[in-house]
């Protein structure tokens, strides 16, 4: 019925919905669209005139039936799952995180902005802002701790003599042919003040420091675009940009701090696979990482399926009573529920140690710690297995039940030959899925054992590391972010669980075929 | 018939997409702020009626925005990237290094009378490649606080402390000798005084004072033998990774242990406990250095990507240094004040302030160089790993190796 019904808005309440939907679209459009042309970004804009316009064509139109189903998800399979693995691989190629995070402009301004020193020995000056009553032009008026007035703005600085000004202590107050400004002018014309620097000469100038200071400085870094270079104006020191690598360095190869983001090629991807921080413990955590996905989906299925079959015997009494209360893991929020877990396993004020009598150290070796966080993981997933194999338990038909009956089959046989088969064609994908996350699963781990016990304190991965985790600590450790390298590292990860899920899924055709 | 819906559509749907733009930028004009502050949740609180009263003088509207501590320096840096920061920021000055590399704060100008009113510790902290990025208002350390009640007498040496404790726990007094946080991933911020103590540096100075990443102290053969003697109190259980940050000051407050290393921030938990208690210094090994614990300091920075830099600056550089918001600020937070004056005047009614400060005698500024984010991680696990059993010096020199190899690939 609803397919007759949208080949042409049939309705008035499905043209009224058809409206306000274009409308929002539209809307939305033009929103995004506003900061894209400020930013002059023209493909942004191209594309989202192109995606609207492709929109309301497909949607105004009485033909393109197919079109219109397919539309909407095309564009969110592209937005959200297509652009986002653009965006990371296309980070990778760049040098993106601390020190190197806008452009080679900004980073020339916040070098000489940096570099604004107070000149040796001159005076503090006491501000007052104001503007030339005749030219309009902002005007510092400035008195120093001798009782000299001045006034000064873009051109230049100049005497005021003492019979034009009134001061209150050392500030001026009034003087004759300027016009103090109020606090809420002085507010609404924060950058002008901010960027107003009195020329003295030789570079220097009097800059105010809040409202009611002021002080003579000047940049002693400057950036010379013949030579591409910053010079220190005292010390005649020279950083020579390097952009291929988006720094300044100088002759003994020390970088300023600050640098840009520039394009560095494959280098990121050339880091991960022959850095021996990478390469060194990789395999290992690779085998444990398959090891702790497989054994959290095989456990989690065989726990939830146990308990589903337990709890659909239609002879059980209260069964909806025991599911609410197998689910409620899976109801609490994971995150706390890990912190509490940490806590239990504590090897000296744990619950668990102090329940059971025991001394184990469990996050201090490679062995208990990985016990210990396959069974919190354990815990944590068991009720969505649960949730899935009761659903696929209640959809067997009863008929091949009393089939292999009559059969003469056992009960044992029945579950293998005919319940187990059914199911797992029901739920292989999910528990391809449910192995992709765990492959990834950085929650558990990080909130956990945070991938202790570790050996020594080189950057080599502790016992309970994942990749995920792994690579995390390398690429965020302590606080220093570098987004491209992790990016890169994303992209690897990717490539893998991509590899591992392909063929999962290609046994698992095999299997249907033979089912089928 | 049904073109000439799809033409009404259409112009329905354009019509509609117009009003909408319209309210919306009405609503962007109205939507205009003043001066920005981005703090953590304590100090925001602490800040509000103070930054209201400038606002007023200064004919601005002000807005305290808090975040959580942990999340703060990234949201500012990220913030500042997209144009979006606050004008003022209150953090520790160990993260100076990261944010002038990602160019979001700018140097402030004290004026010598501003510089002679702070502790000169304080003003030191904030410089970074010779210039002054912030104004302090507050310093804060690590000491040992103890239940004198359990034990009397402070500790001259760590084995003092670890026989008292001992004797105390044997007579089930208490359950641990001594409350230091380490957790899982170690805690190299609360184990430094020891590792000072035996002998270790993190970074050498250069000329002028500033700490030189080109001088890890982790490479030294003083921090294999730190971490010896800290193997040593791993093995006779008086440091644990099971003592953690969430775990460590409860423990103490619980008088279940009869010593705590934690900073001014415990003290208001301890006092709520009841017990007397005492801060002294923080024992050293016996006969070896001082246990000097990291100094740190707390400070307002004004916002290079800011909106209001002239307000900002007036704010942070002539009302944040001011006596009256360093008192309203000691009140609410009881670290050091960083002015002189305030430090006098309530550490004449505070005794725990003067023995903080006595504690820190002779400690390190804590490194605001950027090369101290490769620091934190491989060191902290470094200690885990000794707690845990693990070869001390194998642990060592892995860190330094994993350490430099870091500072001189971000090169």
């Amino acid at each position: 019925m609803a397919a007759v019904r949208s080949t042409g808005s049939g309705t008035t309440a499905g043209l009224l919905v058809k409206i306000a939907v274009l409308s929002l679209s539209a809307a939305v459009a033009v929103w995004a669209l506003m900061p894209l042309i400020g930013a002059r970004d023209w493909v942004g804009t191209a594309i989202v005139v192109a995606a609207t316009a492709a929109l309301f064509y497909v949607y105004l139109s009485p033909r393109r039936l197919a079109a219109k189903y397919l539309f909407p998800g095309t564009l969110l399979l592209l937005a959200f799952q297509v652009v986002p693995v653009l965006i990371t691989v296309s980070t990778a190629t760049t040098n993106f995180g601390d020190g190197h995070r806008g452009d080679k402009a900004d980073t020339i301004a916040f070098v000489e902005a940096a570099s604004v020193e107070q000149v040796d020995g001159s005076p503090t000056y006491t501000l007052t802002p104001a503007v030339n009553s005749s030219s309009g032009e902002l005007t510092f008026l400035l008195s120093d701790a001798k009782g000299r007035a001045y006034s000064g703005d873009r051109e230049g600085l100049s005497t005021l003599d003492a019979d034009r000004v009134r001061r209150v202590g050392d500030k001026i107050v009034s003087a004759k042919g300027f016009r103090v400004l109020s606090a809420t002018q002085i507010a609404s014309r924060d950058a002008e003040i901010s960027g107003l620097a009195v020329p003295t000469g030789h570079g220097k100038g009097i800059r105010a420091s809040g409202i009611s200071t002021a002080y003579e400085g000047r940049a002693t870094r400057v950036y010379h675009s013949d030579c591409d270079c910053v010079t220190d104006v005292k010390t005649h020191h020279r950083w020579t940009a390097d952009n291929a690598k988006g720094r300044f360095v100088d002759a003994h190869g020390k970088a300023l701090a600050q640098g840009w983001r520039v394009n560095i090629g494959a280098s990121n991807f050339v880091k991960v696979l022959t850095d021996p921080s990478v390469r060194g413990p990789f395999l290992g955590i690779l085998v444990w990482d398959l090891v702790f996905a497989v054994a959290s989906v095989l456990l989690t299925f065989a726990l939830g399926l146990v308990c589903a079959l337990a709890l659909n015997h239609p002879k059980l009494r209260a069964r909806k009573l025991y599911r609410a209360a197998i689910v409620l893991p899976y109801a609490m929020p994971a995150f706390g529920m890990l912190l509490v877990w940490r806590d239990m396993f504590n090897a000296d004020y744990g619950l668990l140690n102090s329940l059971l009598g025991l001394h184990i150290e469990w996050f201090g070796h490679t062995t208990s710690a990985r016990a210990a966080v396959i069974l919190i993981n354990l815990w944590l997933g068991f009720p969505y297995m649960f949730l899935i194999t009761t659903g696929a338990l209640q959809a067997i038909p009863q008929d091949s039940m009393d089939a292999a009956t009559v059969d003469g089959a056992s009960a044992g046989q029945r579950f293998r030959k005919v319940t187990l088969p059914l199911i797992l064609i029901a739920l292989t994908p999910l528990l391809i899925s449910s192995f992709a996350l765990n492959f990834n699963n950085f929650n558990v781990i990080q909130l956990t054992t945070a991938g202790a016990p570790f050996n020594s304190g080189s950057a080599a991965a502790g016992g309970t590391d994942l990749l995920i985790t792994y690579t995390y600590s390398l690429a965020f450790g302590g606080g220093g972010a570098d987004y491209g390298f992790a990016a890169a590292i994303s992209v690897f990860i990717f490539l893998i669980v991509a590899v591992i899920s392909a063929i999962s899924f290609r046994t698992t055709r095999r299997h249907e075929e033979v089912y089928r | 018939m049904r073109s000439t819906r799809a033409v009404i559509a259409a112009a329905a749907a354009l019509s509609l997409t117009l009003t909408g733009c319209s309210a919306a930028a009405g609503g962007d004009k109205s939507g205009k702020t003043g001066l920005v502050i981005w703090a953590d949740d304590v100090r925001g609180k602490v800040l509000k009626p103070f930054a209201e009263e400038f606002g007023k003088a200064n004919g601005i509207k002000v807005k305290v925005e808090t975040h959580s501590p942990d999340d703060l320096q990234k949201d500012f840096i990220d913030a500042s990237q997209q144009n979006e920061g606050p004008d003022v920021l209150v953090a520790a000055h160990d993260w100076i290094g990261n944010l002038v590399q990602n160019g979001t704060i700018d140097p402030v100008q004290l004026s010598q009378k501003q510089k002679d009113a702070l502790d000169p510790v304080t003003l030191k902290a904030v410089t970074y490649d010779g210039k002054i990025y912030g104004t302090p208002y507050a310093r804060e350390n690590l000491a040992l606080i103890r239940n004198t009640k359990l034990a009397p007498k402070a500790p001259k040496t760590i084995e003092d402390l670890t026989s008292t404790g001992r004797k105390l726990v044997a007579k089930h007094k208490a359950k641990d000798v001594l409350s230091v946080q380490v957790g899982d991933k170690g805690d190299p911020y609360h184990m430094y005084p020891f590792f000072a103590s035996g002998g270790g540096y993190l970074f050498g100075t250069n000329k002028s004072g500033e700490y030189d990443p080109s001088d890890l102290g982790l490479s030294k053969p003083g921090a294999v033998a730190a971490f010896k003697k800290i193997a040593k109190l791993g093995a006779d259980k008086v440091m644990k990774t099971s003592i953690n940050a969430d775990n460590a000051i409860p423990l103490f407050t619980e008088g279940k242990t009869p010593y705590l290393i934690s900073g001014q921030w415990a003290l208001p938990k301890v006092k709520k406990a009841g017990f007397d208690y005492e801060v002294s210094a923080i024992p050293g090994f016996s006969g070896g250095k001082a246990a000097t614990p990291f100094v740190g300091v707390q400070a307002f920075y004004a916002a290079s990507k800011g909106k209001h830099k002239t307000m900002a600056s007036e704010f942070v550089t002539n009302y944040a240094s001011t006596d009256k918001l360093s008192k309203a600020l000691y009140k609410a937070d009881p670290r050091i004040p960083a002015s002189t004056s305030v430090y006098q005047s309530v550490s004449k009614s505070d005794p725990d302030v003067a023995a903080f400060l006595a504690a820190a005698k002779g400690g390190d500024i804590l490194p605001s160089i950027p090369e101290m984010s490769a620091v934190w991680d491989p060191f902290g696990k470094a200690e885990a790993a000794v707690l845990d059993g693990k070869d001390p010096t194998k642990s060592i020199k892995d860190a330094a190796k994993s350490i430099s190899d870091a500072i001189k690939k971000n090169k």
